[in-house]
């Protein structure tokens, strides 16, 4: 069983989004963090103190950890924003603000 | 020239907000249904992507006969033009004018541009977020909320990871745990820090909600059914991995709360789903001047806060569930829109769902009492786990903070370790740094309810007039 | 003696105090640094003070924050960063200009920068700006974290959660202590260092000393990496700080963290102890930050608060005996300046707690210096 076949969804066609540079695929509809679980990916951002990975960990928008560097723009939330076809989407680094 | 009709905002679009809406359009207001989502539905109706084309949602979905009744009510209201329904709007400020209100809104996941609207009531249906306490480990990818993990499931139709530990305590993980087992994933531990026999004696209370009786023993049947090993008495001590989840590890807890020596066990996992119940939204109470007791707003029968012109519902008035939101949001409905025109309501026409109220609020008062978390918790929040996730201050600071420096509530700590500083502005860490002060877990002020782009808060905003 | 008030000008007065060999309990019904020095933004300026005795203290305070620095400077996040005051028109540069000369007269650095070196100093300032003064003794610390600190080496006892209900005094009308919610401190001294409640406490001993609130917001943007280099502000800004008006003042104060975030201040109102928000205060200061500098539109503010400074009509502070109730000492009413004052502050008045020669002249914070003109008016 998979979520997909659970609710027989009839997703729309698959697009592609870059990650780091890699191509991943994305359903319409579906924020960053479910695009990149889907992929295997659960952490990215390093902490500006420790440099720790972080992911998902609210995924209602309300701990900010899920902060992600999208189109150049940073500290997006994952788990809100939802995935536009060929989104550069990037491990963000600390603030997010630096160079 | 005939008078305008009033205006009411309900913010929040889930149960309450929705049953508020339903029950004040066609009452002689205008409803504008103001909510952060694309779709409505809240987080306990929350819907899959429309792109994903889901052909049988509630199979993800409890209560859904109820979803039907709320989503077809709204339908009807907006094709009557009772109702105005904003999707993603992130309300981080109401305003109070006078007469009336000013509700600002940052627009759309981008949220750089704000709208303010004009309203002369203003229902707070805010709901609820996760209570999660630390535990050493809990910052590892792959450690989720149990709520985290259900949304992305029911929104974006993917699982965290392939192997689930579900922990903590509370209502939310049995069927936490039986969605993602029957949406493929396998759940390798239910593990529940409270004990079910502390939940019996309090039996008396629930002779009056069969249905959560119902709803609560269906999870059980299907927890068996996919093979979910249940473990009562037990928490999780520990995650643990380098750069992701890799395993936890779980013990017995005996009955002070201690783990039981030698009952330590590892499991694989690569998610662990968590929570300790929920915790209500009051920003935009707090910043309206509403009165709170403790961390919920406070309302009186007809659920009107203290400041005129403001009402409140569901779990922002104190966490109950997505039944008891409808009732309070009824209520809180029907009174708005008798108020806003001037009139006195007659309780008697929503008795119904006032019995509803008195009977859950009982019910989920008993419950808090069962699923308190694991006493002694913070004895096992080691120095260096960090309990502040946002700044990364770890417990040892918390406590030399509280033990050399002479803080002894939770804005001192704040102040002096930066414990409740960083993006999400305490919502996640206030318990846990509050348990590790050992102080009262007091909400800070939250004036603005979501970060807002100087630009957009520089930018003098002229409300368009009411339509 | 009993100190009451632990902020951070009660921290500073309990740590000269026990320096200066008394034995110093330090009592306040909050926690230390709950009143307006957790609502602070931790300025230690010379830069925005006309000469006169104010900015004699403010030199004075410097130097000791300077010391003090010297072991616990990482602990209080001490920042000797420096200010830079920026005029937006040629007519604003001549006012800064003058008032510069002044300074530098009564011993403040004060070097002006030509429009053309600002970037140097400041690089994403806003550009057309007509010039500016930078003053490098201006500095800063974490407001709450120095108060903690101060108390902390001090070795003063800390009584926090403790209200004040009464001053004791004996039969010769002299101070005896204080009674509390949990019981009597007694002591020959009593100290009034309860900032913008300082009138509460003065009436407590009988004593008139007008001491109000005037309402300041602050914004914290998202942490950013260091791109505000000084506290830099607006030469309007002095005009502001000394002005009597009730009504709204805001001038942009624009300052980086050592943890990141940028603060955003300052308006001043007489609202009284009004605790609710204020979407027009804060949009008028966003609007000014992001005048300075424009990079800051596209940052997200995290949080505001608000705070309360404690003035007395003359805008100068209350630090010294009452001569009206013997063994009664005031340090209270240092404004939107009690962080940086406080040094001075808490020197000066262990000085005459001890029988010494201050060492700066206290007749213009006399704080019975009101009595004459309430009396006229009755």
């Amino acid at each position: 069983m998979n979520p997909l076949r659970l609710v027989r969804a009839r997703p729309g066609a698959p697009f592609t989004v870059t990650f780091d540079g890699r191509e991943i695929e994305a359903l319409p509809g579906q924020t960053l963090a479910a695009v990149l679980w889907s992929a295997g990916v659960t952490a990215w951002r390093s902490t500006r103190g420790d440099g720790r990975p972080r992911g998902v960990f609210c995924g209602i928008g309300v701990c900010f950890d899920c902060l992600v560097t999208v189109d150049g723009r940073p500290n997006q939330r994952a788990c809100l924003v939802p995935a536009a076809p060929g989104a550069d989407v990037r491990t963000q680094e600390g603030t997010g603000h630096d160079a | 020239m005939p008078e305008r009709s009033p205006v009411l905002a309900v913010i929040g679009a889930g149960p309450a907000g929705l049953a508020a809406t339903l029950a004040a359009a066609g009452r002689g207001v205008r409803v504008v249904l103001v909510d952060s989502a694309a779709e409505p539905g809240g987080q306990f109706y929350r819907q899959p992507a429309r792109g994903l084309g889901a052909r049988r949602p509630k199979a993800l979905h409890h209560q859904w006969r109820t979803w039907r009744r709320l989503r077809t009510g709204l339908d009807a209201r907006l094709a009557a033009g009772q109702v105005t329904y904003l999707s993603e709007h992130h309300v981080w400020c109401v305003e109070r004018e006078s007469p009336g209100f000013t509700v600002h809104a940052l627009l759309g996941p981008e949220q750089r541009e704000s709208v303010a609207l004009r309203a002369d009531g203003v229902l707070l249906a805010t709901g609820g977020y996760e209570r999660v306490l630390p535990f050493p480990g809990w910052t590892l990818p792959g450690v989720v909320t149990a709520g985290g993990a259900q949304a992305l499931l029911k929104g974006g139709l993917v699982l965290p990871g392939r192997t689930v530990v579900v922990a903590g305590t509370g209502p939310l993980l049995l069927p936490v745990a039986t969605g993602l087992a029957a949406a493929g994933a396998k759940v390798a531990a239910l593990v529940e820090s409270a004990d079910p026999r502390a939940f019996a004696h309090r039996a008396r209370s629930l002779v009056g909600a069969p249905a959560k009786l119902v709803e609560g023993a269906g999870h059980a049947a299907r927890l068996g059914w996919h093979g979910v090993p249940l473990r009562v008495r037990h928490t999780v001590l520990e995650a643990h991995g380098t750069e992701r989840l890799e395993s936890v590890t779980i013990s017995a807890l005996d009955s002070e709360g201690r783990p039981v020596p030698g009952s330590e066990r590892r499991v694989l996992c690569d998610t662990l789903a968590v929570s300790h119940g929920l915790l209500p939204h009051t920003d935009l109470a707090d910043g309206l001047g509403c009165g709170l007791d403790g961390v919920t707003v406070r309302v009186d029968e007809e659920q009107r806060t203290d400041v005129p012109g403001v009402w409140a519902a569901g779990e922002a008035t104190g966490i109950g569930g997505a039944a008891l939101s409808l009732a309070e949001g009824h209520i809180a409905g029907r009174s708005a829109a008798a108020r806003l025109r001037g009139t006195t309501p007659d309780p008697g026409a929503w008795a119904s769902a006032a019995r509803t109220r008195t009977r859950l609020r009982a019910f989920f008062a008993a419950l808090d009492g069962a699923y308190a978390p694991a006493a002694r918790w913070v004895e096992r929040v080691t120095d260096g786990t960090v309990v502040c996730r946002c700044e990364e201050v770890t417990a040892g600071a918390v406590r030399a903070a509280v033990g050399s420096l002479g803080a002894g509530d939770l804005r001192t700590v704040k102040l002096l370790t930066r414990a409740g500083m960083g993006w999400c502005q305490g919502r996640m860490c206030e318990p846990g740094v509050a348990g590790v002060a050992g102080c009262a877990p007091a909400p800070a002020r939250r004036l603005l309810a979501r970060p807002v782009p100087l630009g957009v808060l520089a930018e003098p905003a002229d409300p368009p007039p009411p339509q | 003696m009993v100190v009451v008030g632990a902020g951070m000008v009660g921290a500073a007065c309990a740590l000269y105090a026990a320096r200066a060999g008394l034995d110093v309990v330090l009592v306040d019904r909050g926690p230390v640094a709950g009143g307006t020095t957790g609502a602070g933004e931790g300025n230690l300026l010379v830069s925005d003070k006309e000469p006169g005795p104010e900015l004699r203290l403010a030199l004075l305070s410097l130097r000791l924050w300077a010391e003090l620095a010297e072991p616990l400077g990482a602990a209080v996040e001490y920042e000797p960063k420096g200010g830079l005051v920026v005029a937006s028109t040629p007519e604003a540069l001549t006012a800064l200009t003058d008032l510069a000369a002044g300074q530098r007269a009564a011993g403040v650095a004060a070097v002006a920068v030509g429009p053309d070196q600002l970037r140097d100093h400041e690089p994403y300032l806003a550009p057309g700006l007509a010039g500016a003064v930078r003053y490098p003794q201006d500095a800063q610390v974490m407001p709450t974290l120095a108060a903690a600190h101060l108390v902390r080496v001090s070795g003063a006892r800390l009584e926090t959660g403790r209200t004040v209900t009464g001053v004791l005094r004996g039969a010769d009308g002299a101070v005896r202590g204080v009674r509390t919610d949990r019981g009597d401190l007694l002591a020959p001294a009593v100290v009034n260092a309860a900032g913008t409640w300082g009138g509460e406490v003065a009436a407590m001993a009988g004593a008139a000393l007008p001491v109000l609130p005037r309402r300041g917001f602050v914004l914290v943007t998202e942490p950013l990496p260091p791109r505000v280099r000084h506290k830099v502000y607006a030469a309007d800004y002095v005009a502001d700080v000394a002005s009597d008006s009730a009504a709204l003042q805001t001038s942009p104060v624009v300052e980086g963290t050592a943890a990141g975030p940028v603060l955003i201040g300052a308006s001043r109102e007489r609202v009284g102890f009004h605790r609710s928000f204020s979407l027009p205060v804060v949009r008028e200061l966003a609007a000014g930050a992001t005048r300075l500098f424009p990079f800051l539109t596209d940052v997200r503010v995290m949080r505001t608060y608000l705070g309360f400074r404690p003035y007395l009509p003359d805008h100068l502070p209350a630090i010294g005996p009452d001569p009206r109730v013997p063994g009664l000492f005031h340090a209270c009413g240092h404004e939107g300046a009690g962080i940086g004052l406080a040094t001075g502050t808490g020197r000066l008045l262990a000085q005459v707690l001890t029988g010494e020669n201050p060492e700066l002249d206290l007749t213009p914070f006399r704080p019975d210096r009101f009595a004459e003109s309430e009396e006229a008016a009755q």
